[in-house]
């Protein structure tokens, strides 16, 4: 059996507001990762998908909270540690974090080279800048960046090319999980592949052990990642391996996100998009029961006061609804037809 | 006055679109372009970002223009909304020649051709209410002597029709609206307007997937509604196939390849094209990622 890199039980979170609300965004989130595997999160803005990514990194800076639940990585608990411990010990080295906007990331002031020995001196104040340097010059090498990148100011590199700089940049110090926040939402087509190529080649050369890659885009997901959670309203709805998830998504939310796709394939003009309508719950005050019941096309009443665990089926699967899997079947076999 | 259960677009009463426009190459033309060019920087610096460009687009078409970052996609729309001097060549619109030399021959323009853009956080003045943005558009398309009631009414019109609720809505700030919600109104701003020409900026690549198909439907339903043009400018061929009916697909600033949307996608010509459609991740085929070059 291969070995968990990161484990996460029950982990709560919360943000507190100006005027002391609490607002849960992440709710009971339990998941592991083995040594080698790609998780993918997926679901709609507002989901808590990046804050679960931030309290992943068991870095909680106001107004984010941590309430409960536990991270482990490689065997080691990282929770409620104090956020400088976190920084110094966890970040970069254990648990590494592409930001949604690569484009503000990179100091506009210092070339990529400065910027690369200040990463570094941040965790060991003593290493030498040649060293650094030669360092940095390989892995770009590895990993296709010019050389040339290293001496240039982020205002002269295109969006791509800065993105692909902070994914070399984050996993400088081989973290053993990475944590890709939406980095090709804001790229073209083109430039999100070479993306995407060099996070596979970061796994395949041993330089990040586990991954998660967090996005809207459920295509993308499929081609790039082993497994698919999909949350709604801080709550892991669904979870499963890619191809379960795309072709055979059981919860009535998975379903409707695999509705919205939209790929140049032939068939997709003619076919009626089915949005899912309305809003996601307000978090300051979650539904009791299902959250997804306001939205939800085959909600019954016991659906809005049931507290719904997590249901385990088909051995590696788990979804969380009110309806039995054969009932859900059932319906969508009548609908498809 | 329409009630908010007629007009809301579910997918049960939703209208099967008109997808394909058979007598479109008939229909006047409404924005005509011939050797447009921008050259941006003098001298020994310039950079051409778009480069002898022709087009014809009709009444009531949906094009869409096609092209990665930096292709000048942005830059044309610009030229097209007056907004940047074009270096050289010529835009009829309907059927005569664009004349923006003054600022109310400007205005004038702007009366015929509208705008969605990529980031709605930055589409409003964030010092005006909702009612505030869509009573300006009633006001700027004569309906500044209408009396409350009938303002009220055309607002509610305009909300039902983005499936937004106008009561909900009132004495609030654009920015207590989530994206989705932001592009919608954007579109209810549009609907009010009724320009002959809307030109839509990446209206979708800032928002989720989910409320992405909602946008695009509302664009086809309002394109049938009103019968106004629609220009789609997206770096996602995905998007292009689904909603229109002409594609032109950009790159270095030229058009290497122009026609139907069946056409060009499913039987692409241009080696360009091509490559944006295998960069698509798709589901029913395998991504190839072995041929990526840096």
């Amino acid at each position: 059996m291969s070995k968990t890199v990161l484990e996460v039980r029950g982990l709560t979170t919360k943000y507190i507001t100006r005027f002391h609300e609490d607002v849960y965004a992440v709710d009971d989130v339990s998941l592991t990762i083995e040594e080698g595997k790609s998780l993918g999160i997926a679901g709609e803005s507002g989901c808590g998908k990046s804050t679960l990514a931030l309290s992943l990194m068991g870095y909680y800076f106001a107004p984010l909270h941590y309430i409960s639940g536990e991270i482990i990585i490689d065997g080691k608990s990282i929770s409620g540690m104090d956020p400088d411990t976190v920084r110094k010990t966890v970040l970069g080295t254990e648990i590494a974090y592409i930001p949604q906007s690569a484009m503000n990331a990179l100091n506009p002031t210092c070339k990529t080279r400065k910027f690369i020995q200040d990463v570094i001196h941040a965790h060991d104040p003593h290493a030498d800048n040649k060293q650094i340097s030669e360092l940095a010059e390989s892995r770009f090498a590895e990993l296709g960046l010019p050389a040339s990148v290293l001496d240039r100011y982020p205002v002269e590199l295109s969006g791509g090319m800065k993105q692909r700089t902070v994914i070399a940049i984050s996993t400088i110090l081989k973290p053993k999980v990475l944590i890709a926040d939406e980095p090709s939402s804001a790229l073209d087509v083109s430039s999100q592949k070479m993306v995407i190529k060099m996070l596979r080649d970061l796994m395949d050369k041993g330089y990040i052990r586990a991954m998660i890659f967090i996005t809207h885009e459920l295509p993308l997901l499929y081609n790039v990642t082993d497994d698919i959670m999909v949350m709604y309203a801080g709550q892991i709805v669904e979870k499963g391996t890619a191809r379960e998830m795309v072709f055979d998504p059981v919860h009535p939310y998975s379903r409707g996100l695999m509705h919205s796709i939209i790929v140049p394939e032939q068939g997709t003009r003619n076919k009626k998009l089915s949005a899912i309508p309305g809003t996601p719950p307000n978090l300051k005050k979650p539904p009791e029961g299902c959250r997804f019941a306001e939205r939800c096309k085959y909600v019954v009443p016991q659906c809005r006061y049931n507290t719904l665990p997590m249901i385990e089926f088909e051995g590696t699967r788990t979804y969380r609804c009110g309806h039995s899997i054969q009932h859900l079947k059932e319906v969508y076999r009548c609908e498809d037809e | 006055m329409k009630t908010n259960e007629s007009c809301v677009i579910s997918p049960e009463n939703q209208s099967v679109q008109i997808r394909h426009l058979e007598d479109i190459q008939s229909r006047p033309s409404c924005l005509r372009g011939k050797g447009v060019t921008k050259i941006f920087g003098t001298g020994g610096k310039q950079t051409v970002a778009v480069d002898h460009v022709d087009f014809d687009f009709h009444e009531g078409e949906l094009v869409s223009i096609v092209g990665e970052s930096g292709s000048g996609k942005t830059t044309l729309s610009k030229m097209l909304l007056g907004l940047l001097n074009v270096t050289e060549g010529e835009i009829f619109y309907q059927g005569k020649l664009r004349d923006i030399s003054t600022a109310k021959k400007k205005r004038e323009y702007w009366k015929g051709i509208q705008a969605i853009f990529q980031d709605p956080f930055s589409s409003f003045n964030v010092f005006n209410k909702i009612d505030t943005v869509l009573l300006d558009c009633i006001n700027m398309c004569g309906g500044r002597h209408f009396s409350k009631e009938k303002k009220i009414e055309l607002m509610t019109e305009a909300c039902c029709f983005v499936n937004l609720k106008y009561a909900e809505l009132t004495n609030k700030y654009p920015f207590e609206l989530s994206g989705g919600q932001m592009q919608r109104l954007m579109i209810a701003r549009v609907f009010l307007l009724k320009p002959k020409i809307l030109l839509a900026d990446e209206p979708t690549s800032m928002i989720d997937a989910c409320s992405r198909a909602t946008i695009l439907d509302m664009l086809l339903h309002l394109r049938d509604e009103t019968g106004m043009t629609i220009l789609f400018i997206t770096h996602d061929i995905g998007l292009s196939y689904y909603i229109s009916d002409d594609v032109y697909i950009m790159e270095h600033g030229k058009f290497v390849e122009h026609g139907t949307a069946d056409e060009v996608i499913l039987a692409p010509k241009a080696d360009y094209t091509k490559r944006l459609i295998s960069d698509v991740p798709k589901i029913y085929e395998p991504w190839d990622l072995s041929t990526v070059k840096y």
